[in-house]
């Protein structure tokens, strides 16, 4: 058979086969009547639950803060202009060309998230903002800046969003990477990202 | 403020040079201490006798023979179904949730070829070549004509209990490919040639020992050390370079949206999103039962995943493939297997509801007493119990009876599949089919008279009981007596709830 005449099968047999009841489909709500106003704290406190860190400027602007975490931690690769142009940092730009393969020597990546989920401590990270998707999974550490103002409340709200229309790919991703596949003892670093730091940044137009 | 360049190791009580800090209990991660525990020989699964009717209850009982093994699969089980529980308390829409995801499906299959069409046609829009096979072995030929066409040797894939269903990596091996599971579970139980045995937890029935055992002998790493996160960091260590090496990747696909033409994948590793981003070619199996209409849908269903099956709020990792990258290639082969038919099913087609959760397999009794592995099918557990059966009504014919019927799985399940009816409803197909024992059928029939007869059912509970507390303990503990493998019988109280409605109540129903 060719992959047609199964598809022709395939549409044969459910119509054939298929309940014969019409339910509509079910409206979903929001469910954020009761959602916090402090959007900031709640996703800080889920984020913390699920692994990831908030990384405390301590009095400084973000971006110095930002240099000072990732001065000395060896190869750094950035997809944000926060850091570009510092000589005397070991900075690698992302640009979109580069081979996926390129970021695996990387130490710390450094990426914008497209916003923020309260419900949940996830970050929408989406092609846009990783240029390179690798970005995101072949670095050993994970530093997210995101605009405070760029937090909704649940999930309902995260996917009426038009990143998940308008990007050939998008990923919430909520701390780092982690398995309990052995005996359910949590490790992180499974496969992707040891660690997770969020920088709280408003974005410069 | 500082960047580790190494997670510190932290010591809690109780978990032994765990890399993450003892208070999280996100992902699969336990919520109490687990005891170390081994090492002991690991009970293998139900042994395979190629049609013939699994004895489910063979391989059961070599796993309780297991002490060790049996307390930590329990223990560790329970306590993903109790951090489930958590997750529904704090969640005050939950049943809400439930009805919604139930017929949101219900809506979903009742007109699948609108939203199978819709999606299709969205993913070529996007960019996606989109394939049609309807059994395993022709998802086997398009996936390995695919790589042939590319010339791809070598595929890393994520975790997909369709591929498992199509005996995918068997298939691989004949056609010259190279397959490398990428979950640290999944991984784990490639290198010990052995099925998952639990659809999110696939070595979840596997002690720390078993692991530095199958570790040892394949990756050649210390046999005498089975710290957990020693262990992590070698299937880290020797899977990256094989990423990086990789000449394709493939992924499953935990729902696909009719509305964007997208694929979405759920896990806690990270490793879908490696495996579809690092080559030039991204493979997807998806069932055709994965299909939901729209992103609004979508959101009911990935906020009861992860916390119905590991009570965690969300898995690590949620990514939308919608479409390839640029410069690389996306191809969806969409699997029949066996659903159309099961979709024409009266009493079942529900089953094609399942979002692969697992949470009846942690709650129920049986299972968490049994291993996945003695099930000696694709699926296993209370699910499986009803899909199973689908594909082979003999090999599986014994599996409907593995279960006690006690409906937890029914009440847990996010998508209100009434799974222990069915379990029932398969009983009595199965009988009718002549598919079961001739002693378990006439004991059937006795108790089918007894139970439809309400006034036969009240006469005989007081004889039973003082029967059963009376006779001698072979009688009811025998070969014949199947309920007592395994099991202690309850201690037999010495009235009946009649009796003592009777005697407190009197007739009128009022207290005395």
């Amino acid at each position: 058979m060719s992959s047609t005449d199964s598809r022709a099968a395939i549409f044969a047999a459910i119509r054939a086969n298929r309940p014969k009841i019409q339910p509509p489909l079910p409206d979903v709500p929001l469910f954020d009547e009761k959602a916090l106003s402090d959007l900031v704290t709640a996703f800080s406190e889920m984020l913390v639950k699920m692994g990831g860190k908030v990384l405390d400027p301590q009095g400084q602007d973000p971006v110095s803060a930002l240099r000072a975490a990732v001065a000395g931690k060896g190869i750094i690769a950035t997809c944000v202009p926060e850091l570009h142009g510092d000589a005397s940092l070991q900075i690698r730009q992302i640009l979109p060309d580069m081979d996926p393969h390129s970021l695996a020597d990387v130490e710390i990546g450094v990426v914008r998230a497209a916003f923020g989920v309260a419900e949940t401590g996830s970050l929408c990270l989406t092609d846009d903002e990783l240029i390179v998707n690798t970005s995101g999974y072949l670095p050993q550490h994970l530093i997210v800046l995101l605009d405070p103002s760029q937090i909704v409340a649940n999930l309902h709200n995260a996917y009426r969003r038009p990143e998940l229309r308008e990007h050939k790919y998008a990923v919430f991703q909520t701390g780092p990477s982690a398995t309990a596949d052995i005996e359910g003892v949590l490790i992180h670093g499974a496969q992707g990202v040891r660690s997770l730091h969020v920088l709280f940044c408003p974005k410069q137009s | 403020m500082s960047i580790d360049n190494q997670a510190a190791p932290t010591t809690p009580a109780g978990r032994t040079n765990d890399g993450a800090p003892a208070n999280l209990t996100h992902g699969a991660g336990a919520s109490v201490t687990m005891p170390a525990r081994g090492p002991e020989p690991q009970p293998r699964g139900a042994i395979i006798r190629g049609n013939r009717p699994i004895d489910q209850q063979e391989a059961a009982r070599r796993f309780m023979a297991a002490p060790e093994h049996l307390a930590m699969h329990d223990q560790r089980l329970w306590d993903l179904r109790q951090k489930r529980d958590g997750q529904k308390e704090i969640i005050e829409e939950w049943e809400d949730l439930r009805q919604l995801a139930s017929d949101i499906k219900t809506h979903t299959l009742t007109h699948l070829d609108t939203y199978l069409e819709q999606f299709e046609k969205n993913a070529i829009a996007n960019g996606v070549k989109v394939h049609w096979a309807k059994d395993a072995a022709e998802h086997n030929s398009i996936v390995a004509e695919i790589l042939r066409s590319k010339n791809a040797k070598s595929l890393i894939k994520s975790k997909s209990m369709l591929t498992e269903e199509c005996g995918f990596r068997e298939a691989m091996a004949e056609a010259g490919v190279q397959v490398v599971e990428t979950d640290l579970g999944e991984r784990i139980q490639q290198l010990d040639n052995e099925n998952p045995s639990h659809v999110v937890v696939p070595a979840v029935h596997k002690l720390r020992t078993d692991v530095a055992e199958v570790f040892a002998k394949t990756l050649g790493s210390d046999p005498n050390n089975s710290d957990v996160s020693y262990l992590t960091e070698q299937q880290r260590e020797h899977t990256r370079p094989l990423i990086l090496k990789a000449d394709a990747g493939m992924t499953g696909c935990n729902f696909a949206v009719a509305e964007t033409g997208s694929v979405v994948v759920c896990t806690n590793e990270g490793n879908a999103d490696l495996s579809a981003n690092t080559t030039g070619l991204h493979i997807v199996s998806m069932g055709i039962e994965k299909i939901i209409p729209n992103l609004n849908s979508l959101a009911v269903f990935v906020r009861m995943l992860s916390r119905s099956a590991l009570g965690s709020p969300i898995t690590q990792y949620t990514s939308h493939f919608r479409g390839p990258r640029r410069g690389a290639e996306m191809h969806i082969v969409i699997v029949d297997n066996g659903r159309t038919d099961r979709l024409g099913l009266e009493k079942f087609w529900t089953s094609l509801k399942c979002i692969r959760c697992g949470a009846c397999m942690n709650t129920c009794p049986v299972f968490r007493r049994s291993g996945g592995l003695s099930y000696g099918a694709t699926y296993a557990g209370p699910i499986g119990l009803i899909i199973d059966p689908t594909f082979n009504r003999h090999k599986y014919s014994t599996l409907p009876f593995s279960s006690t019927m006690n409906g937890s799985c029914t009440n847990v399940c996010p998508v209100k599949i009434n799974i222990h009816e069915q379990i029932a409803d398969w009983r009595q197909v199965l009988a009718e089919n002549h598919e079961i024992p001739a002693f378990k059928k006439s004991m059937m029939k006795a108790a089918g008279a007894l139970l439809a007869s309400p006034k036969l059912y009240r006469a005989s509970l007081p004889m039973a009981d003082s029967a059963l507390r009376h006779l001698p303990r072979f009688v009811l503990y025998n070969k014949l007596n199947t309920w007592t493998r395994g099991r202690e019988m309850p201690h037999v109280p010495k009235e009946t709830f009649h009796q003592w409605y009777k005697r407190t109540r009197g007739m009128d129903g009022k207290k005395k």
